[in-house]
């Protein structure tokens, strides 16, 4: 186990994210892709806590914001899925790619 | 041994992170979602943060559950029964996704890493503890308005009333 591989791991599931948040129509499959994205994060944060400064609990902290950040992204992007649906039907980021109300 | 273990949750998490992408059901990408968060919190594990591991195995299988109900409520083809490909600009996206990571891995390689600096508290989580309640408290109290502001933000969202007037 090294600081590298661990980070490589981080950056390879970012790509994976990345890819689908950027490829996906879907609203939902779009932010399974951030999902993954956030989830390279916390193995970049939690490896920097083990790797570079155990002592302190800064990577800790940092990990408990990540997972945070994930509840609440997909707390708010469920409730905008429910409500761009509710308003004009719509599921798919294509037809959602204007701001008429 | 904790070699072995790092290189199979590290595959498992890269391995179901593509297939979410690749499977023809969403209810299957959920589910493969779920498999790569667990294989993320096995590898936090491995770094000796027993707390966080735990948290996040908690925390994804719930949000993985409520994400398969969306999936069912809103979402095409739930059950896999046909081939789904709902993706636009696949070439582009992969050639984003692909750079990105030969950057980020590049600098991965080529940095020179700091080298480890003292060692872990021998109670890592109550380490966390005491950082959350005293040296971070600012940080906590900063997640928990941006938890609330969310629980407003939800709630306004999804109730089919508007602010100003009734929904056509």
């Amino acid at each position: 186990m090294t600081l590298e591989a661990f980070l490589l791991l981080a950056a390879g599931l970012f790509a994976i994210g990345l890819y689908g948040a950027l490829s996906q129509q879907s609203i939902v499959m779009l932010m399974m892709g951030l999902e993954l994205m956030l989830n390279g994060v916390i193995v970049a944060a939690a490896a920097f806590w083990y790797f570079v400064s155990p002592a302190g609990s800064d990577g800790q902290v940092l990990v408990v914001v990540v997972i945070t950040a994930m509840a609440i992204e997909m707390a708010v992007g469920f409730a905008v899925v429910t409500a761009i649906y509710r308003a004009r039907q719509v599921d798919m980021t294509d037809d959602a790619a204007d701001l008429r109300g | 041994m904790g070699q072995v273990l790092f290189w199979t949750l590290a595959a498992a998490a890269l391995g179901f992170g593509y297939l979410v992408f690749r499977v023809d059901s969403m209810a299957r990408a959920t589910f493969a979602l779920l498999a790569s968060f667990l294989a993320v919190a096995g590898e936090v594990l491995l770094l000796g943060l027993g707390y966080l591991g735990v948290v996040i195995a908690l925390m994804m299988v719930v949000e993985m559950v409520v994400m398969a109900v969306f999936m069912v409520m809103f979402m095409m083809n739930p059950a896999g029964l046909v081939p789904m490909t709902m993706v636009h600009n696949k070439a582009g996206s992969a050639a984003i996704a692909i750079g990105t990571f030969v950057a980020l891995a590049a600098g991965v390689l080529v940095v020179d890493w700091p080298t480890r600096v003292g060692e872990p508290a021998p109670d890592v989580t109550l380490a966390l503890g005491e950082a959350l309640m005293g040296g971070q408290m600012l940080t906590m109290m900063t997640l928990g308005v941006a938890l609330f502001a969310t629980i407003v933000a939800t709630v306004v969202l999804s109730t089919a009333r508007g602010r100003y007037r009734d929904e056509p």
